[in-house]
């Protein structure tokens, strides 16, 4: 037993050190005066001062956060609706082509989806004259298309998991299919939906490949700037700029472990 | 009483006849609402794309805005539709190795990083599952940051480790293990590293999952019984984490196969991955009919399998 302990910690220690020390290297190699990556200059925030005068980098930073604010929040409602309708609208017509259409984009491969949107968003323009060019529209439709999917899953897990005896407590009492969903389903799957938004912000925040295609003259967002940058060699203003977002995703991560054990203390003196 | 019938049995038909045929009758709007905007949604923008995926692979590349020709020539005097479809795409496909070796070695790349990251994820999600649940919270926020922040920076990182004069070779050279840099980065073996790396939580929190459910007793029983650790391990634990197995595997093996960012740059020029073969075909040499054969034969080959073995689990799943 004690041996196999002994394993078993060596190896997830590991495993830990293998997910940790690139990002830790980059944090640390951030605050590096040296422009070279393996030598150090002592400590500096030059390149967080060089980041933020970065005029190409601000304006692709700001883009994508505004890209990534719309297409979450659409990708809620549409998402949340979806995951609505299949998990509690009962059976009809389609609903098999639906669940497909929900579960493929999960698994299709992003220069698939990327070079198929671009090939109807064409087309739409060339019968319909529209989509007229390609920028922040084409990426946020291309991007609220695959977010969906992922909050569509996410919900509807979780009103798998919900008790259905509040809504038919809801529904004997007299309340109407809409007043139904707003006062009693929707604040029982907020949490659902919170993080669907939040994973939809950061998955539409980080695509390169689907945007690259969508995307049109003068519009690049955030990760295209970044490989472009990084396909040319290693760049310390990039290492700034990931120190920055390590630090916002840990202040969030901590902050939902505290609600987590928050919730889980609460539960616990309930029962 | 009798002559009351007729007309009454005569409304009961017209009636029903109109009910029958007014199908609208009984349609719940706000019902019809909520689940068309979504369908319709996904209808333009994820179903219709494929069906101009398959229509442009048939045309041919062409120097004209947008690059292809067009499938449908319609004379007005003759009234003549002529359709013109083009196999030369797919020909050229299945002639130039360049293809099929590139299908073949990201089936080949996926297999192998899906197996080191099983065998990387496993015990990390054993011990996850085994130990006490305020360390748990800990170790799965640890595993599940990761995989917030962004993918691309991640990738970034590792060009700094691997790189000819990057942390690796600076450190072993300043050891004196080696006197000449290692060639990592741009080989294959980069592009493995860089999966695992990026795709290592996808495997670990399936396996977790199924190894939390697991019934500690069952290997007290074993144990009980004389079977030893590594016998035990075997005979009940892997077979209950199987679901688990199966579940990460595919979440890694599945967008590797189509990856184009990790061989883009941390890849050799000549390590061919699908994903990559596609890029070029559209971006460098701007042949989107090409670019689309290339994508619905992947849709083909790779992503309809594999839907299909997602498909039947879940239903096999669902029976028990």
């Amino acid at each position: 037993m004690k041996r196999r302990s002994i394993f078993l910690n060596t190896s997830s220690t590991l495993g830990f050190l293998f997910l940790y020390l690139p990002m830790i290297s980059l944090v640390i190699f951030s605050f590096n005066e040296s422009k070279l990556v393996t030598v150090w200059g002592g400590w500096s925030l030059k390149w967080y001062g060089e980041l933020f005068q970065n005029e190409q980098i601000m304006t692709a930073a700001w883009l994508s956060l505004k890209i990534a604010f719309i297409t979450s929040t659409l990708a809620v409602i549409l998402g949340t609706m979806a995951g609505y309708v299949l998990s509690r609208m009962g059976r009809f017509r389609g609903k098999m082509i639906l669940s497909g259409w929900i579960a493929a984009p999960l698994v299709m491969p992003e220069v698939i989806t990327g070079l198929s949107l671009l090939l109807l968003f064409v087309a739409m323009e060339s019968v319909f004259g529209w989509p007229a060019g390609r920028g922040i529209g084409t990426i946020i439709i291309a991007h609220t298309t695959f977010c969906l999917a992922y909050v569509a899953v996410i919900v509807q897990s979780r009103l798998s998991m919900l008790d259905e005896t509040l809504e038919e407590a809801a529904m004997d009492l007299g309340a109407k299919p809409s007043s139904l969903f707003f006062l009693v389903t929707l604040p029982l799957i907020s949490p659902a939906i919170i993080s669907g938004w939040l994973l939809s912000f950061t998955l539409s925040l980080d695509d390169l490949v689907i945007a690259s295609f969508v995307s049109g003259p003068g519009s690049s967002t955030l990760p295209m700037v970044i490989f472009s940058k990084v396909r040319m060699g290693v760049t310390p203003e990039i290492n700034a700029l990931a120190t920055i977002m390590i630090a916002i995703v840990c202040v969030g991560v901590i902050a939902a472990m505290y609600q987590m054990r928050r919730q889980a203390k609460l539960t616990a003196q309930f029962k | 009483m009798k002559a009351l019938t007729l007309p009454e049995s005569l409304m009961q038909i017209l009636s029903r006849l109109t009910m029958r045929f007014n199908i609208f009758a009984n349609v719940k709007w706000g019902r019809v609402s909520v689940i068309s905007v979504p369908t319709i949604w996904l209808a333009i923008f994820f179903f219709i794309p494929f069906v101009v995926v398959l229509k442009i692979s048939f045309a041919e590349s062409a120097i004209a805005i947008p690059p292809y020709t067009s499938l449908f020539e319609w004379d007005p005097e003759d009234a003549f539709l002529a359709i013109k479809l083009s196999f030369a795409n797919y020909i050229y496909l299945f002639e130039d190795t360049l293809y099929i070796e590139a299908y073949w070695s990201s089936v080949k790349i996926a297999a192998v990083s899906t197996f080191f990251a099983l065998i990387i994820a496993f015990p990390i999600a054993y011990l996850i599952a085994r130990s006490d649940p305020q360390k748990r919270i800990l170790l799965l926020a640890l595993v599940v940051l990761p995989f917030w922040t962004s993918f691309l920076l991640r990738v970034y990182a590792w060009i700094g480790f691997l790189k000819k004069n990057g942390i690796i070779n600076e450190t072993l050279m300043s050891m004196g293990i080696i006197d000449q840099p290692l060639a990592l980065i741009q080989t294959d073996l980069a592009v493995y590293i860089g999966i695992v790396y990026t795709y290592l939580p996808f495997m670990i929190l399936p396996l977790y999952t199924a190894l939390e459910k697991m019934d500690i007793t069952l290997l007290e029983a074993a144990e009980d019984l004389g079977a030893k650790p590594f016998q035990s391990f075997c005979l009940v634990t892997l077979p209950l984490a199987v679901p688990g197995i199966i579940a990460g595997c595919l979440l890694v093996f599945i967008p590797a196969v189509g990856e184009f960012v990790i061989p883009a740059l941390l890849g050799a020029s000549d390590t061919l991955m699908i994903g990559r073969v596609l890029w070029d075909e559209f971006f460098l040499n701007r042949d989107w009919p090409m670019a689309s054969a290339v994508a619905t034969v992947m849709l083909i080959m790779l992503v309809l399998p594999i839907m299909l073995i997602t498909n039947r689990t879940e239903h096999k799943e669902g029976a028990k």
